[in-house]
């Protein structure tokens, strides 16, 4: 999602461009073709960033404990269902007003985009009739844009569990897929202000989806508060240990595997050598710095600790994915690799760092999605050139101060309204037991 | 009769089991236990907290035998759950007054 190619002019110029008559023989493909491909290239990231909600949902399935296993299948499948329906009546143009600006406009910058509900293409829609020939197809792009919200979403989930009561969690998923994900995702995607203004690079959005997860993720922790006993009266901190590995491992494969799309998908092109080129190199460096962030959180938690552990080394993967994210396209293997391994430390050092702050992040995901998230957005710098140092700083603190505040807000409210935690009775037994009567593993003896 | 619990380390029950067939044990029942002798647990990490694992894991071994054969069953316990490090547990032999064998009836050393 690094170009604003939905823009009318952009994609008029993009059109001629790619128009037989001024293309080079053999180079590029005829504009059919080209919207063709680049719809499929959307179809085929969208069905793999798709498979990141069964990866969030097997990971904390696996990190929270048996009590409370059930809670978080439910939690994952409905924001996912919620994010698909507010996507369509609120976020898609929100996030992609093409020129609409309810606040701002293309030039002085947008601010909040247009109101309305996602509409697709005609049935059998002809080339003439197409919303954007020198593009994809409408229905791709609503499929691809979709899905990444949707991930921003399972962000929130996995911090939260173990103590928060289902509604409030799902109302917030409602703000946050409708609202504050698409309004701060306009800002840079749809052609606002960050974009225009500030020359913001962030090309699958280690900032505008993980980063905002993130954000999302902390605000409510702080309201929320730890879970019970985490934190013993004399300030050391009591694990609890994961109730699967074997699940936690799966869904970090089946994340790695649909990174593959969410960073792959967002060279928004497939029409030319170059964009195909460029879509595989993306593919190898994402790889890459998943590779690099297990490697670097396997060697420091072994210097640390004395013994690898298992669940770093699975939030070292995505840390590794998530700081890439911002850059997949410029950077070498070699330098792939160092941008991931450098997302696996700050996730090793970060985990026991929030819990010295007492915010109790059940799976990890602050430090992989908000500090790797920020990290990869600075790394840009390091490898392309386009980039500038405030360009890249201010818009990560605007990003951050919007997606805080607005959620620290509505954390807050719901808090004083409906009440977001369960009670403490309900927490000993598991949200499971309490607040869906079904278990996820019935015939396990407890110890 | 005497009846001899023995806890031991949980790797090693294949090799004791193997051991105290070979000496003539006809019957053992195990559970898997925890718990702490002077040891008193140990220390482990989880995603960079030290917690104390205050319960060990552990295999507790149940036979009753002859009076002849405890000599043999508690030496051959002691040589196979060996392994000279703190934890390898620990033989207790107590009397047993009387065994029945539920199917035939049979009493006392016949129902070993």
């Amino acid at each position: 999602m690094k170009t604003l190619s939905k823009i009318a002019g952009i994609s008029a110029a993009t059109a001629l461009i790619a128009s037989p008559a001024f293309a080079e023989a053999g180079v590029e493909a005829a504009e059919h073709t080209a919207f063709i491909l680049n719809s499929v290239l959307f179809l085929m990231g969208g069905f793999l960033v798709f498979w990141m909600a069964a990866g969030f949902t097997m990971l904390e399935a696996g990190l929270v404990r048996s009590k409370n296993v059930t809670m978080q299948l439910t939690k994952n499948v409905v924001l996912f269902s919620l994010a698909a329906i507010f996507y369509y009546l609120i976020g898609y143009n929100v996030m992609y007003p093409l020129g609409s600006w309810s606040i701002g406009t293309d030039e002085t910058g947008g601010y909040l985009g247009a109101f309305g509900v996602a509409i697709l293409e005609a049935v059998g829609v002809s080339a003439e009739n197409a919303d954007d020939i020198g593009y994809a197809s409408t229905g791709s792009d609503f499929f691809f844009q979709l899905m990444f919200c949707a991930t921003t979403a399972s962000i929130v989930s996995g911090t939260l569990a173990e103590r928060i009561k289902l509604w409030p969690f799902l109302i917030f998923t409602i703000i946050l897929t409708g609202l504050i994900y698409p309004i701060q995702a306009s800002w840079k995607w749809g052609g606002g202000f960050l974009d225009t203004q500030w020359g913001f690079l962030d090309f699958a959005g280690s900032t505008v989806v993980h980063s905002v997860g993130g954000w999302a993720a902390l605000a409510g922790a702080i309201i929320l508060g730890p879970r019970l006993g985490k934190y013993a009266k004399d300030g050391s901190v009591i694990p609890f240990p994961g109730s699967n590995l074997p699940l936690a491992t799966l869904g970090t494969f089946i994340l790695w595997l649909g990174w593959f799309g969410f960073n792959g998908g967002s060279q928004l092109a497939m029409g030319t050598i170059g964009d195909v080129a460029d879509v595989s190199r993306i593919f190898s460096n994402t790889n890459a710095a998943a590779a690099g962030g297990v490697i670097a959180a396997l060697a420091l938690t072994q210097l640390l600790y004395k013994k690898p552990d298992l669940t770093m080394i699975l939030n070292g993967a995505l840390a590794g994915l998530v700081a890439i994210t911002a850059e997949p396209l410029t950077p070498t293997l070699g330098q792939a690799t160092l941008i991931g391994a450098v997302g696996g430390v700050i996730v090793v050092f970060a985990v026991p760092m929030l819990d010295k702050f007492k915010i109790d992040d059940a799976v990890g995901a602050i430090p992989v999605h908000l500090l790797a998230g920020i990290w990869g957005t600075l790394a840009v710098l390091f490898t392309n050139s386009d980039a500038t140092l405030m360009g890249q700083i201010v818009p990560i603190l605007i990003v951050g101060a919007f997606v805080f505040t607005v959620s620290f807000a509505i954390w807050y409210v719901l808090k004083l309204t409906v009440g977001i935690r369960v009670s403490e009775e309900d927490e000993i037994n598991g949200l499971d037991k309490a607040e869906l009567g079904m278990e996820a593993y019935p015939e396990f003896a407890r110890h | 009769m005497k009846l001899i619990i023995a806890v031991i380390k949980p790797f090693k029950l294949e090799e004791v089991r193997e051991a105290l067939t070979s000496v003539g044990v006809q019957g053992l029942t195990v559970s898997e236990v925890k718990g702490y002798g002077r040891q008193s647990g140990h220390t482990e990490i989880y995603r960079g907290a030290e917690y104390v694992v205050n319960f060990v894991p552990k295999v507790k071994l149940e036979m009753a035998v002859a009076d002849g054969d405890v000599a043999s069953v508690v030496e051959i316990l002691a040589e196979t759950a060996k392994t000279g490090k703190i934890g390898d547990g620990k033989v207790f032999v107590m009397d047993v007054e009387q065994t029945l064998r539920i199917r035939t009836g049979e009493t006392g050393e016949e129902a070993l």
